[in-house]
């Protein structure tokens, strides 16, 4: 019994063997270039900051206190460190409103593309990813240079003589969230694009001949299909722009931060290396966290509906 | 074949010309960002075969962070005064010792030994100026010589001002405003220090070194701000002025050192004298419109800068700069902490 199972064993291991092997480089470069930095911003959390920023090597906690709670500069009284709260805050709202909207404006793309005929298809997917061809930072400057004070829009409603004063758009919580979505929002539409192609669509004209309302036919049956899609578009746009810092750091105008310039901010003038990882970690949990409950909350969703 | 040969002729011709390229030799300078005159560069690149490269900062730590991990890559920066002690106990520079260039001679008397490099055996000058205010006098008519344009804010200004980001300056300017002296260590100072930057944030719209274009674009209506750059805004917008707060400014220079771990040392060393002759300093300054501290360079200046109140401080407030300069650790730390809290 054994005898003739003996050949097949060993050329399976030799097999799996190879695989390994060859699948050995990969797996090198993403243990030393993925995990080795995470692992020396996770190593500088836990030790003391140096006079001019850098670390000392002596081991503190004081990183980590600093994410919660923050000392009174001048009594040393501690207390919950409500400024780092509301830039959390700050930066969750922010994100989770630009997922909204390129949600509520992406999903219609979508659609308008997949509905299209197979050849012209590939046109309009391919108008969607010209903005990537130019770099996020001129993206970003383009958006200035239309909301600023005497930028495109406010200039074209003083001559139109709808408001005597330029209207303060720019460096406020609003132009950041107009820059993420303009910035983001071809990552909503691909993914979604993806799963409804993939829609079959004589399932929503079965639901009309069933006398279905267009909004119900949308709600039972196109949205439980292109589910995948919509958490992939969202996962894609939600964790980016909770560490976004060249959109916040030049619509927001250095004064309303987000996460990914308070930690930056920690790394230079604040001088404060150790913060600055401790808060690097704590982004990357949160992202952790809300990643299992998106992934598990659809997982159980699409058990419901088979 | 045929097609791989032609290939490896093609790699073999760039190789030669990308060889050729170099070497005449490379300059890489790390420098504030708009501070460089591109035209003085192109002189300095003609007349020494040289191919320089500059790469922008936008403050002190920014640049000393870099700098101190190591394999930056860069032969010169230009650090401002307070900042250069550190740079030298941090080892950073070279010694180069510009008081043997041949154009050491121009310097003007008053730094050709200063406090914060004595003797000159690392830097060279950059430039000088102060910090004040820049005010659009279209939108605020009152008193403009005064840091309460920052931190009690005039109701015309509120929602209109910009603060530069440079930690010293901003504190330096705080401590001033409450009767302090430059790095004070005065708690009962301090305290009030911080209260007084806390409650004016709110009057602010950002916290920007991108001055010269917002200003003069209307997105800003005030600002903390530097002299140089104050006077750009003025041949932009004649109604900007510059104001010398009657509390106190601080008067700083930037200086032009070499780094220990520079590739293009004579280069670096060559473009050291370079910037002391007075023809290339006065080049430098028609372009970020600060003085230079080079002697008889005045006359390759623009003619626009003879007497322009942002260069040259006016008698009645000359009393009231003070001298920029590195704050004890202890103080320093302090100031860090206001700073960050203000930050957040």
């Amino acid at each position: 019994m054994t005898q003739p199972a003996g050949p097949i064993d060993a050329e399976q291991s030799r097999d799996i063997r190879k695989r390994w092997l060859l699948s050995l480089p990969a797996l090198l470069i993403i243990l030393v270039a993925a995990s080795g930095p995470l692992l020396i911003v996770l190593l500088y959390s836990f030790l003391t900051p140096g006079p001019y920023g850098d670390v000392a090597w002596r081991f503190s906690l004081e990183g980590w206190i600093g994410v919660v709670l923050e000392k009174d500069i001048f009594d040393d009284t501690l207390s919950l460190a409500d400024a780092h709260v509301s830039i959390f805050l700050r930066s969750a709202g922010l994100s989770l409103m630009t997922t909204v909207l390129t949600l509520l404006v992406g999903f219609p793309t979508a659609y308008f593309i997949a509905t299209r005929p197979e050849r012209s298809r590939e046109l309009w997917l391919f108008l969607i990813t010209i903005p990537f061809w130019t770099n996020l930072l001129i993206r970003t400057f383009a958006i200035l240079e239309i909301i600023r004070n005497e930028g495109l829009i406010n200039t074209l409603l003083i001559d139109l003589g709808l408001i005597g004063r330029p209207m303060q758009m720019l460096f406020t919580d609003g132009a950041i969230l107009v820059g993420m979505v303009y910035v983001y929002l071809p990552l909503m539409v691909l993914p979604l694009y993806a799963s409804m192609e993939k829609l079959d669509f004589r399932l929503v004209e079965a639901g009309y001949d069933l006398y279905a309302t267009p909004f119900r036919v949308l709600r039972r049956i196109i949205i439980p299909l292109v589910k995948p899609g919509i958490v992939a578009g969202s996962i894609l746009v939600f964790i980016p722009a909770l560490g976004a810092y060249v959109t916040p750091s030049i619509l927001g105008g250095g004064k309303n931060l987000m996460l990914g310039n308070l930690i930056e901010l920690q790394f230079g003038q604040g001088r404060n290396w150790p913060l600055g990882s401790a808060l690097s970690i704590t982004l990357m949990l949160i992202v952790m966290v809300a990643l299992l409950f998106y992934v598990r909350n659809a997982g159980s969703q699409g058990a419901r509906h088979g | 074949m045929k097609c791989m040969t032609a290939t490896m002729a093609l790699t073999a011709a760039l190789l030669a010309s990308t060889g050729l390229a170099r070497a005449e030799g490379e300059l890489n300078i790390y420098n504030w960002g708009n501070y460089t005159s591109p035209e003085m560069i192109k002189k300095f690149e003609d007349e020494y075969k040289v191919k320089v490269t500059i790469t922008d900062y936008d403050s002190n730590d920014t640049a000393l962070a870099k700098v101190r991990q190591g394999g930056s890559g860069f032969d010169m920066v230009v650090p401002s005064q307070n900042y250069i002690p550190i740079w030298i106990s941090e080892g950073l520079f070279l010694e180069t010792n510009p008081s043997q260039m041949e154009n050491f001679k121009n310097v003007a008397k008053e730094w050709v030994d200063p406090e914060f490099d004595r003797g000159r055996k690392y830097t060279v000058p950059w430039a000088m100026g102060t910090v004040g205010t820049v005010v659009n006098t279209d939108v605020y008519k009152g008193d403009i010589n005064t840091w309460a344009i920052i931190f009690d804010t005039p109701d015309e200004l509120k929602g209109k001002v910009n603060v530069v980001p440079e930690m010293n300056d901003v504190m330096d300017a705080a401590v001033l405003y409450n009767g302090g002296t430059k790095c004070t260590g005065d708690l009962t100072i301090l305290k009030k220090v911080r209260d007084t930057l806390i409650k004016a944030k709110p009057d602010w719209v950002a916290m920007e070194y991108g001055t010269v274009e917002k200003m003069g674009s209307g997105d800003f209506s005030a600002s903390s701000d530097w002299n140089g750059s104050a006077f750009r805004q003025r041949l932009k917008n004649p109604a900007i002025k510059y104001g010398y707060p009657k509390e106190g400014f601080v008067g700083w220079s930037d200086n032009l050192a070499v780094l220990k771990d520079a590739k293009n040392v004579e280069n670096a060393k060559l473009f050291q004298n370079f910037m002391m002759d007075p023809e290339n300093a006065g080049m430098n300054s028609g372009f970020h419109r600060y003085a230079n501290g080079i002697a008889g360079s005045d006359e390759f200046m623009p003619a626009d800068m003879k007497g322009a109140p942002e260069i040259d401080i006016p008698a009645e407030f000359a009393g009231n700069a003070v001298p920029s300069m590195t704050c004890p650790p202890e103080v320093q730390e302090l100031y860090t902490k206001i700073w960050t809290e203000l930050q957040k």
